[in-house]
């Protein structure tokens, strides 16, 4: 029954964007990412739903905006699993496979206090070393970051 | 190979390496050229230096280059809040190579983006200090007749130590079997096991030196810090534990040298000084023909 109510939500959006299977406990970093929380569009979050994959996991549905390259490219450093479907009326007519980039320009801070990238006014850039592992080495202090570990910024 | 500067070991290519080795053979040979006649090099210190600067002038003045700069940041525009990027920008107007040292990590690569000029990484905080390990490889190579093949004992603090990380590196192409001695606190930091295991590289793990030197053909001495510690007592301890002397190298190869980047404190015994294994004062001597290597190489003046 659970299952099948999730479905009429996603059902419910007519135009829009739906991301799936977000760890529940990466949801409102996600939901900051995308600045959901200051966005005048229609958004409904779910959060703490059953995941036969994750435990327990997020859902959001945002009506009638579809995310941009560098915004996918941030959500694959969060939830790299994450399913995103394009809804356009109301039918899914894609499905959108994350994938973390090579390059990551701006999204994290360096863990590294010592870093120069926290003394200067400098974009932070990370290069993927592991995308299963999740491991990215920062462009300056040569660090390598667990994504556990990374701090969005 | 004229480049934009040597920022990490991890620029340069095995080619690479093996280019500027045999370079600075040539320059041990005849050190005194004019290669740099006419050009004017700014030797940037915030943080002081003075082994790692002199290294460096003298390498400079040998090639017949003039030098400009500062030896620690307290006579620099930055301790009047100057960025590093204006100090950079201002000082490549000036040269034609910029050579810095800087406590922050990854400042080097950043003046490197920011400067109109190549800039030589002479060590940024805990990260890098490439061209010190230049001087180590052309120690070893310089030493054991080759860099292959080759088994090495880096000893001390392998947690902070930044010449035994990128030395660790660099030697990846010579198919190397290393010994990691240090006392648990300050062990070899994951992202180093994990880069020998992807590249395929032997290594074992010990608290005890005496167990690995009679195998050891490179035996890296490095200096442990007390500000590392919390507990004085500890430091004591490791400080002792951690400390090489003569009659030690009782039974070790024939081929055995022994290296430290200096300076050293308690690590090596003064009576280590007259074996003819201990190679730490020859050591500091090669670097300034590989620096001499890297500046030539990197102005695309040989
Ligand atoms: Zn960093």
């Amino acid at each position: 029954m659970k299952a099948s109510k999730t479905e009429l939500i996603v059902r419910a959006l007519e135009n829009g964007t739906v991301i799936d299977h977000i760890p529940a406990n990466r949801l409102f970093k996600v939901v900051s990412l995308l600045h959901l929380d200051e966005t005048e569009d229609k958004i409904t979050i779910g959060n703490n739903l059953r995941s036969e994959k994750l435990g327990t996991k997020g859902v959001l549905k945002i009506a009638d905006r579809y995310l941009q390259p560098e915004e996918l490219n941030k959500l694959a450093i969060l939830a790299p699993n994450a399913h995103i479907s394009i809804i356009k009326d109301y039918q899914v007519v894609e499905k959108v496979r994350l994938s973390m980039p090579n390059d990551i320009v701006d999204v994290l801070q360096c863990v590294n206090p010592m870093c120069v990238t926290n003394k200067e006014h400098i974009a932070t850039r990370f290069h993927l070393l592991d995308a299963e592992k999740g491991t990215v080495k920062c462009h300056y202090c040569e660090r390598v970051i667990n994504r556990e570990d990374c701090i969005l910024k | 190979m004229k480049s934009n500067g040597l920022v990490s070991i991890t620029d340069y290519s095995k080619d690479d390496i093996l280019h500027i080795l045999d370079l600075a053979e040539q320059f041990e040979k005849n050190p005194n050229t004019r290669l740099l006649e006419g050009k004017l090099v700014a030797t940037l210190f915030f943080e002081p230096s003075t082994r790692t600067r002199l290294s460096f002038e003298t390498a400079v003045n040998r090639l017949g280059g003039r030098v400009i700069g500062f030896s620690d940041a307290a006579t620099s525009s930055s301790s009047k809040g100057e960025s590093l990027k204006d100090t950079i920008k201002m000082v490549s107007n000036y040269v034609d190579l910029i050579i810095m040292r800087h406590p922050v990590e990854g400042a080097a690569r950043y003046a490197s983006e920011v400067a109109g000029v190549p800039v030589i990484n002479a060590g940024d905080g805990a990260n890098q200090h490439p061209t010190q390990t230049m001087l180590d490889l052309y120690s070893i190579k310089k030493t054991q007749g080759k860099l292959t093949d080759l088994t090495l004992s880096m000893v001390g603090d392998l947690k902070y130590g930044r010449t035994v990380h990128s030395l660790l590196m660099a030697m990846r192409y010579f198919n190397p079997r290393y010994n990691f001695v240090s006392p648990p606190e300050l062990r070899m930091p994951e992202q180093y096991r994990a880069f020998c295991k992807e590249n395929g590289i032997e290594y074992h793990e010990y608290e005890d030196m005496n167990r690995i030197l009679n195998e050891t053909d490179i035996l890296y001495m490095t200096r442990v810090q007390q500000e590392r510690f919390t507990d004085p007592v500890e430091y004591e301890k490791v400080r002792n534990t951690y400390s090489l002397h003569n009659s030690m190298l009782e039974g070790t190869k024939d081929n055995l040298r022994i290296l430290h980047p200096l300076p050293r404190i308690t690590e090596i015994a003064e009576d280590v000084d007259d074996n003819p294994k201990a190679y730490y004062f020859e050591q500091a001597k090669n670097g300034v023909y590989a620096r001499q290597a890297v500046i030539c190489s990197i102005l695309g003046l040989v």
